[in-house]
């Protein structure tokens, strides 16, 4: 028989433990927004379980932040989030056939090439 | 030669405690109540081995002691000096929470007023955990707020484990006999007796936030013996369980 009081040991011989959770014992998600230095932007890195605000912050720095360089970190209630539906992703259809609101849709090298050689003075 | 018995008591039960809680904390690795919570508390239980650690290296850098695995898995029960409230298995989340509330705050209290140290070896320290004892601090706060204000059961659950651990928790304040007013004279340190009045200015705060009451401190009765060597029954099995890998081949590379 060993008598260890580290639970992991004595737990061996545990029956099934009964757990039930009722209304309003579940805890809210948190989506996680990191910031590996000052300045930089906040990029989602993914989502936890969490009380409060405070705590999903602090589970965060563990969860999130504990490996590589972190500035700060950001947590917002996922339910807080605002976004379309997923069958009104149509809103977006038809922007593949509006590539004049593309930057890249303007051809303007040649005019400005053709400005260049005519003041002649310019530097490139 | 002058002795430097005093700092060594002083860095001995500092860094025992550091490995006896950390290893406790660890037992609930796998079993913390939720995920995220199971990562946190692991996580701190790490950093008070690599507390543990960092002393032990004093240890043996400045003073010729064994190297610090040796030093940490091949002691005698009665030549460690960690206090009793780091001794006791886990029990439920209730009893980890406050032990951890209760010591991280005395833990924090212990390093900051170590900056000012005249021993440089503290002073580096004091500045290497700061962080990490800020965040420790932050997470044991929270807790004890949250359950605190919660529900009747989650605060009478608080409340009981505050009375139980807070004499315990004195305890971390023993005095150590022979050298308190040495390592006071030479500014080491500021005392057990100033750490406590610090100490129960922090917590003082929190506990009123979280809505519970501390003991009647005039009345409470620390818990003393550890720093003397004297422990209690749950020491020994901590200590064959966390050293019987090492035993196996204390000369053994990882």
């Amino acid at each position: 028989m060993n008598n260890s009081y580290d639970p992991r040991v004595k737990r061996l011989t545990l029956k099934d433990a009964n757990i039930s959770l009722r209304e309003g014992e579940h805890w809210n998600i948190f989506e996680v927004f990191r910031q590996d230095k000052r300045g930089a932007r906040h990029v989602h890195v993914g989502a936890l379980h969490a009380p409060d605000p405070v705590l999903a912050l602090i589970f965060a720095k563990e969860q999130y932040g504990r490996r590589k360089d972190c500035f700060n970190l950001w947590v917002v209630c996922s339910a807080d989030i605002l976004a379309f539906n997923d069958e009104d992703s149509d809103v977006f259809a038809n922007n593949r056939e509006k590539n004049y609101r593309d930057a890249s849709g303007f051809k303007v090298r040649d005019k400005i090439e053709e400005f260049r050689k005519k003041s002649g003075n310019i530097k490139k | 030669m002058k002795s430097t018995n005093h700092i060594k008591d002083l860095i001995t039960k500092m860094a025992d405690d550091e490995l006896i809680l950390g290893h406790r904390n660890s037992e609930w690795t796998g079993l913390g109540p939720i995920l995220e919570e199971d990562i946190a508390f692991s996580s701190m239980a790490q950093d008070k081995i690599g507390h543990a650690l960092a002393l032990y290296e004093i240890l043996h850098e400045q003073f010729d002691e064994k190297d610090p695995d040796h030093y940490a898995f091949l002691r005698n029960e009665k030549e460690y000096k960690c206090c009793h409230l780091v001794e006791f298995p886990i029990g439920e989340y209730d009893f980890s929470l406050m032990r951890h509330f209760l010591f991280d705050y005395a833990e924090m209290i212990r390093y900051e007023t170590l900056a000012n140290s005249s021993f440089e070896p503290f002073r580096l320290l004091s500045k290497k955990v700061k962080g990490e004892l800020k965040y420790h601090t932050l997470h044991a706060e929270e807790w004890i707020k949250q359950l605190g204000n919660a529900t009747d059961e989650s605060h009478a659950r608080m409340q009981q484990e505050l009375n139980h651990c807070f004499p315990l928790a004195a305890g971390i304040f023993e005095p150590a006999k022979e050298f308190e007013s040495q390592l006071m004279d030479e500014k080491i340190y500021p005392g057990e007796k100033k750490l406590y009045e610090l100490w129960l200015d922090k917590i003082y705060s929190v506990v009123t936030q979280a809505s519970l009451n501390l003991p009647d401190i005039g009345k409470v009765q620390p818990v003393f013996g550890g720093r003397e060597g004297y422990h209690t029954e749950y020491l020994q099995l901590l200590l064959d369980e966390m050293s019987e890998v090492y035993k196996l081949d204390p000369g053994a590379n990882w």
